[in-house]
């Protein structure tokens, strides 16, 4: 595909815009910077991983994994803004993905150590991790809120933290895990995964595509479970202090956004 | 452990940010007796509850339990002496048994059916009702159910949180009763809030009345039909017949 082709792809930008004019649904100005950012972004990642490629140097492996790190970072913590020290726990969240992930996959020789391999598997981790990590802040923050009572109830008859928030913590981590359960029924029934997808055009063999979208399908299973679980276990000690009593939330947890 | 009084509160305040909840009470509970602390709604009575019981910490001055610092017992030994029957007698989700096995389970331990159903029968209630859905209770059966859970752990110390709120005239009695009695049997100190103050007068050894978070007087009991303080005067006036 040339440019001079992706740009008469600009059409269907033009057919939202109409629409939301005519409509009066007030989304032009979004649409546009959508598009723009969409069109700077992706485009600078494709030169900058034309270049890693290229390099072969494992440094710029290792700062592009730190780039995803810290723009998912900034994105989910907004959500978890009312827990202490909320940014360094999804840091080492996503930290602990990414070596356990890429530790099997290389370890075991399932995908060569190649930054073509690395790079595009550690972002749609990331990526879904992030995810996850918003589901989880924002289901775990609102049962918290809605269980105050329970949970000084539990804690008045002589039970722990851990007893006392152990429904809250299950509840919100089986409620952010049901999403990519759930589209992992349907998946390819209603819609191709999009990096098969993307295979399948290129020209891939697509029972080779398929191959390779399940290996990304039980990694995502994996990241979904481990997001949930290791930032539940690293987030709710934050809610007690040392007298086990719950600690007063700063009234900032909804995020301005 | 045989100091005179089970709770001892020496400049006590508790402030929710810029706002005084607590202010400056010094005042004791004595052992093995019973006190009526009494108020009008937002004075404090609740929050006094909650600091003896180490749901929160006082921002000023220190509570003694038993003459030692509330600060140096272990949180989940304390308040398993220290026991709570809440105001508004919360419920986990589920069944009576669930709930009044809870203080149990929370020590690793399980409370047998036939334990419970002898709970159910001390605070008058049926045995049947072990099975039923929480939900499906009435507002009296629940605040029985609440008080029968604060039970299990067998605390010294028992707070008891406008139990009879939501309580006919029989029922009333029947708690009424059971308190006496868990009083006399087992030489539990008890402490409860009520809004009745002929309640407080006949069932109390002592009483506290509080206001607008301050301790405005404490004594035997008798101290409501004939209060010298002028606030204590209007509060109790035309609640004795
Ligand atoms: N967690 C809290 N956060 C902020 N304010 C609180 C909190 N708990 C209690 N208060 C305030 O503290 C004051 C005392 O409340 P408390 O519940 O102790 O009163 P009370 O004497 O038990 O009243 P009632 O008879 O209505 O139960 C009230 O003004 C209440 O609004
Ligand atoms: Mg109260």
């Amino acid at each position: 595909m040339s440019f001079l082709t992706l740009s008469l792809a600009l059409v269907f930008v033009l057919i939202p815009l109409i629409l939301t004019k005519t409509l009066n649904l007030g989304l032009g100005k979004d649409t546009i910077i959508a598009t723009i950012r969409s069109i700077i972004q992706l485009l600078a990642v494709g030169y900058i991983l034309t270049f890693v490629f290229e390099s072969e140097n494992l440094i710029y492996i290792f700062l592009m994994v730190v780039l995803m790190i810290t723009a998912a970072t900034h994105n989910a913590r907004k959500k978890g803004a009312s827990i202490q020290g909320i940014t360094w726990k999804l840091v080492l969240t996503f930290i602990i993905i990414e070596i356990v992930t890429q530790g099997i996959l290389i370890g075991f020789k399932i995908t060569p150590a190649e930054a073509q391999y690395i790079i595009p598997i550690s972002g749609m981790l990331i990526g879904n991790s992030m995810v996850l990590s918003i589901l989880f802040l924002n289901r775990f923050t609102a049962e918290i809120e809605a269980r105050k009572e329970e949970t000084e109830l539990i804690l008045s008859l002589g039970g722990t933290p851990k007893q006392a928030i152990h429904h809250s913590l299950i509840t919100s981590i089986k409620a952010s895990m049901i999403p990519t359960i759930e589209s992992q029924k349907t998946i390819g029934l209603v819609q191709l995964p999009g990096m098969m997808s993307g295979q399948i055009i290129a020209g891939a063999d697509p029972v080779q595509a398929v191959q390779f979208q399940l290996l990304i399908l039980f990694l995502l299973l994996t990241t979904a479970a481990v997001t949930s679980i290791i930032l539940g276990f690293l987030s709710y000690p934050t809610l007690f202090n040392s007298r086990m009593q719950l600690v007063k939330w700063p009234d900032k947890n909804n995020d301005p956004a | 452990m045989n100091t005179e009084y089970a709770i001892e509160l020496e400049n006590v305040s508790y402030s929710d940010g810029p706002l005084k909840i607590i202010k400056n009470v010094s005042g004791s509970f004595r052992k093995g007796k019973i006190t009526s602390l009494v108020g009008p709604s937002g004075a404090g009575k609740t929050t006094l509850f909650r600091l003896c019981n180490g749901l929160i910490s006082p921002t000023h001055g220190t509570i003694s339990i038993y003459s030692k610092n509330i600060q140096e017992y272990e949180p989940t030994k304390l308040r398993r002496n220290v026991g709570l029957a809440l105001q508004n007698a919360t419920m986990l989700q589920g069944t009576v048994y669930k709930n009044l096995q809870l203080p149990r389970s929370l020590a690793g331990e399980t409370l047998t059916e036939d334990e419970a159903a002898d709970l159910l029968t001390k605070v008058s209630l049926d045995k049947d009702l072990l099975k039923r859905n929480v939900g499906d209770l009435s507002g009296g059966q629940r605040q029985k159910v609440s008080i029968a859970r604060t039970l299990v752990n067998q605390p010294e110390i028992l707070l008891l949180d406008e139990i009879t709120s939501s309580l006919d005239r029989v029922s009333t009695n029947d708690i009424e009763n059971l308190i006496e009695k868990i009083n006399k049997e087992n030489g539990v100190t008890i402490i409860w809030i009520t809004h009745n103050l002929n309640q407080a007068t006949q069932i109390g050894d002592d009483t506290w009345v509080m206001m607008n978070g301050e301790l405005i007087e404490s004594g035997p009991s008798s101290l409501l039909k004939n209060p010298e303080n002028e606030k204590v005067k209007q509060f109790a006036k035309g609640d004795f017949i």
